[in-house]
């Protein structure tokens, strides 16, 4: 075997850390991690956060972000510990022999400046091309990458470009200095599922028709089985498994990749519908001093303790949904009749029953708690405003509430920040159920969270369902969650309800258009499935 | 119509407001000072009949609002009427007073924004390091000592002792460019010592606000040397914050200026309004605070027009 591209050996990583209410201190969050890399093919890094995987690609660059530092090891590239030069050795590797592609294109690019300066910027600065050359090469990479009207594209700004074409954009910014290695940090993460299908598919085209190599960092095992020739599986800093895809997909040994492959695998009966507790007829609204309506005669209904689930992509009008739902957004037409009786269209004119009955979960459960206030008190809230709980009865209602969420009473007197993702959020959750809620509201509530983490929420949730008897307004963009967890699905596209059932007439051919598209997307933890869903799709436009 | 079109002429529109606002309030200003402008002509032993005459000849019986629109009336066509000390136009006696301030003024922003931003832009490339605070404790130290302790401590040194600039910024029509650029050198020195801190501090933050995008890693990564990264990835993003706050200092050049002119005995409109008040010369100081609130109205409009047009999804709308 020739000599690799990429040699990294004993790497060690640290940072240092300031808590706010403690001395800063050196952290350890790399603990030694050995691969090689050929020219030409690719190794998926894959693992939840805080396990080290980007911190890993970046020091292929030799880059620490924040106050991140390479401590230790080697990291060898095209023959050269690039940990041994100084930092003008650093800048010449950067953007010439090794290149980055972040995840979030929007936030990546420069907004000030356009396109084109900011793809070709790295090949003349670092000399590799003359400013004509390098443009000459970005549009044919544009064409190449699929994006369209690629002479003039560059002559945009990044605003100007949808989220998806930016992260093309990103690729061939990456592509064009002609670069060894390429390091695609969660390049589709932010992305919807169609979106990310042609986003993956047009990267891979890509990597095979110029023979670079590439580390491609995701938390997504289905997504990087379909890119990889290995993958390295990482936990905590520390490798797990590494092997080939086929190794690591379908005969996992560690029981830590076991748990990955089999993510959301959760098998949830579903149950007939019943009379609703909640009916929304007709809705349609638009925001304040826009033109468009955002919901176009929306109707559904919820049966009592049972879960609905609302998939779309961003800006299909799922969290516009919840904001009628809610009151917080008044609609223009349609009402919404909710345990026998019609809510008033705008939250403040509510009865506090009506909202007391009425819960909602954000995505985002930092944000939607105030840091400030201690776990207790959060929770505490809603018992002393619905029930005018106070003292020893609140503190044991507290209590149970923790119970069933599964953390008990130790956590009273934490702080937000003392817990982790997944604990937030059940906090989050033990909040809404502390007002008894005949339904709550789950806007994208998983979202923000690793696959494990996001599964054992799930478990919480049907568990809760099955002993409170709450019905769920489940908003979600991922299939898999929605086939977790729900009993009936709406399927929204641009406003409009596309697709409405059970589970099991929605998920069940035929199927119409946008549906088996979104459908189609969902990338399968099967070696292949890109290449094919790329053909039937290519065949089925070729056949019209 | 273009977005951009449409938020300047808002603009416009709300400047042109807020300085009838201005002009309103220096009127309503002047009036309820005790006295009038008769009484300050013939003094504190005038006759009751030769205040009445005088009243009737200069118009004060008439209503305050019919005498504030003839006032204004006149101030647009460029009449802001006649000093009562000395009987001169109004608007010509200021006209050169007002050139001489807008001369100095120009000249301390010719020194000092460049050079204020350029320390920012060092002060963030050594972020934390001794360079950076130096730059910030010698310029908030300068900001600190009160402008006119600054104008004698430079006229003794700079002026006396070493003789390397004249310590009274005397200017008139004849001197040439070279002479006059001489003359005010330690004034301009000392309006730049005044400003030179806010700006190079919000440059400084509003740089190091942009440093954390991601897409200043982006830039890292392509291997640029930390000034490019700044000055091309960071400082075009941080341009409006910095435009309001060099605005407000340009402001206050014109503006602030009263204090150091009358250090240095220079012929501005800082030296001419405290003349004035000094002898009660109601319609002067009415006339100077009209053209001072113009032109503060005007470089704050200057400052929020190029904060819209440095925005680019303004600029290039989808």
């Amino acid at each position: 075997m020739s000599d690799p591209l990429l040699k990294v050996r004993g790497l060690k990583i640290g940072a240092t850390v300031y808590p706010p209410d403690a001395k800063p201190h050196k952290i350890k969050i790399v603990h030694g991690v050995d691969f090689e890399l050929q020219k030409g093919k690719v190794l998926g890094l894959i693992g939840e956060s805080g396990a080290g995987k980007s911190t890993i690609g970046l020091s292929a660059l030799g880059y620490g972000r924040g106050g991140v530092e390479l401590t230790d090891g080697e990291v060898w590239v095209n023959g050269r510990d690039i940990l041994k030069g100084g930092i003008g050795d650093l800048r010449k590797l950067r953007g010439a022999e090794v290149t980055y592609v972040a995840q979030s294109a929007a936030a990546s690019f420069n907004p000030a400046k356009k396109i084109m300066d900011q793809v070709v910027e790295a090949s003349v600065s670092q000399g590799k091309f003359s400013r004509a050359d390098a443009e000459a090469k970005a549009r044919l990479l544009f064409d190449k990458l699929g994006l369209p009207d690629p002479d003039n594209i560059g002559s945009r700004y990044p605003h100007q470009v949808s989220g998806g074409q930016l992260q093309r954009c990103m690729t061939a910014l990456a592509l064009c200095p002609e670069p060894d290695l390429v390091v695609f940090d969660e390049p589709t993460t932010a992305l919807d599922v169609t979106t990310q299908i042609d986003v993956l598919a047009a990267i891979k085209e890509a990597i095979r028709d110029t023979g670079v190599a590439a580390l491609y960092i995701t938390h997504d095992l289905a997504v990087v089985a379909q890119v990889s020739d290995e993958i390295m599986v990482l936990k905590m800093g520390n490798m797990v498994e590494y092997g080939t895809v086929d190794q690591i997909i379908n005969h996992p040994q560690e029981d830590y990749t076991k748990a990955l492959v089999s993510v959301r695998s959760i098998n949830h009966e579903e149950k007939t519908p019943t009379q609703p507790i909640l009916s929304a007829k007709n809705i349609t609204a638009r925001y304040k001093g826009t033109k468009f309506d955002v919901l176009h005669d929306v109707s559904i209904d919820i049966s009592p303790g049972q879960t609905l689930a609302v998939v779309g992509e961003s800006g299909s009008g799922k969290s516009t949904l919840a904001r009628v739902i809610t009151g917080l957004l008044p609609p223009k037409g349609g009402s919404t009749d909710f345990a026998g009786r019609t809510l008033t269209p705008d939250q403040p004119s509510r009865s506090r029953e009506d909202l007391r009955e009425l819960q909602m979960i954000y995505q985002m459960a930092d944000v939607a708690m105030n840091p400030r206030q201690t776990v207790g008190t959060i929770i505490g809230r809603p018992l002393e405003f619905y029930f005018g709980m106070k003292g020893e009865e609140k503190r044991k209602r507290i209590a149970e509430l923790l119970e069933e969420i599964e953390m008990g009473d130790g956590f009273i007197d934490r702080y937000p920040a003392e817990l982790s993702g997944g604990q937030k959020q059940r906090v989050c959750i033990a909040r809404a159920l502390a007002a008894k809620p005949k339904l709550i509201i789950c806007d994208e509530v998983t979202s923000a969270l690793d696959p494990l983490v996001a599964d054992g929420i799930l478990k919480l949730l049907l568990n809760l369902q099955k002993r409170e008897d709450v019905a769920y307004l489940f908003i979600t963009h991922d299939l898999a969650t929605v086939r977790a967890i729900a009993d009936s699905i709406a399927v929204m596209y641009q406003g409009k309800v596309v697709r409405y059932g059970t589970k099991s007439e929605v998920l069940s051919p035929p199927f119409d258009d946008y549906t088996d598209l979104l459908l189609s997307s969902v990338p399968e933890m099967k070696i292949g499935w890109l290449e094919n869903v790329i053909a039937t799709r290519k065949m089925e436009s070729a056949g019209n | 119509m273009h977005p951009i079109l449409k938020l300047v002429s808002q603009r416009l529109a709300l400047g042109l407001l807020l300085l009838l606002a201005a002009s309103a309030l220096i009127f309503v200003g002047t009036q309820i000072l005790p006295g009038d402008v008769a009484q300050s002509i013939l003094g504190q032993s005038a006759t009751p009949e030769a205040l009445a005459n005088l009243r009737k000849d200069l118009g004060l019986n008439e209503p305050a609002l019919s005498r504030y629109f003839s006032w204004l009336g006149g101030a647009i066509q460029g009449d802001l009427g006649t000093a009562l000390t000395n009987g001169q136009d109004i608007a010509t006696s200021m006209g050169k007073r007002l050139g001489n301030t807008l001369f100095l003024a120009f000249w301390a922003a010719v020194v000092s924004v460049p050079l204020a931003i350029f320390l920012g832009l060092v002060a963030v490339r050594y972020k934390d390091r001794w360079p950076d605070k130096m730059i910030s404790a010698v310029t908030l130290t300068s900001i600190s000592i009160p402008e006119f302790l600054i104008g004698y401590v430079l006229m003794y040194f700079v002026g006396v002792k070493l003789g390397w600039a004249p310590s009274v910024a005397m200017i008139n029509d004849s001197m040439s460019l070279g002479q006059k650029l001489h003359a005010i050198a330690l004034p301009v020195t000392v309006l730049t010592l005044v400003v030179l801190a806010h700006m190079m501090r919000m440059t400084r933050a509003a740089i190091l606000n942009v440093m954390q995008s991601a897409y200043i890693e982006t830039a890292e990564l392509k291997g640029l040397s930390s000034f490019q990264v700044i000055s091309r990835h960071a400082f075009p993003n941080a341009i409006a914050p910095i435009v309001n706050v060099v605005m407000l200092n340009l402001a206050y050049l014109v503006v602030g200026v009263v204090v150091v002119e009358v250090v240095f005995v220079y012929p501005g409109m800082g030296q001419y309004l405290v003349d004035h008040v000094a002898k009660r010369d109601v319609p002067v100081v009415q006339a100077c605070g009209l053209v001072f609130a113009a032109v503060y109205i005007l470089l704050n409009m200057v400052a929020d027009i190029v904060s819209i047009l440095a925005n680019p999804r303004l600029r290039h709308p989808k």
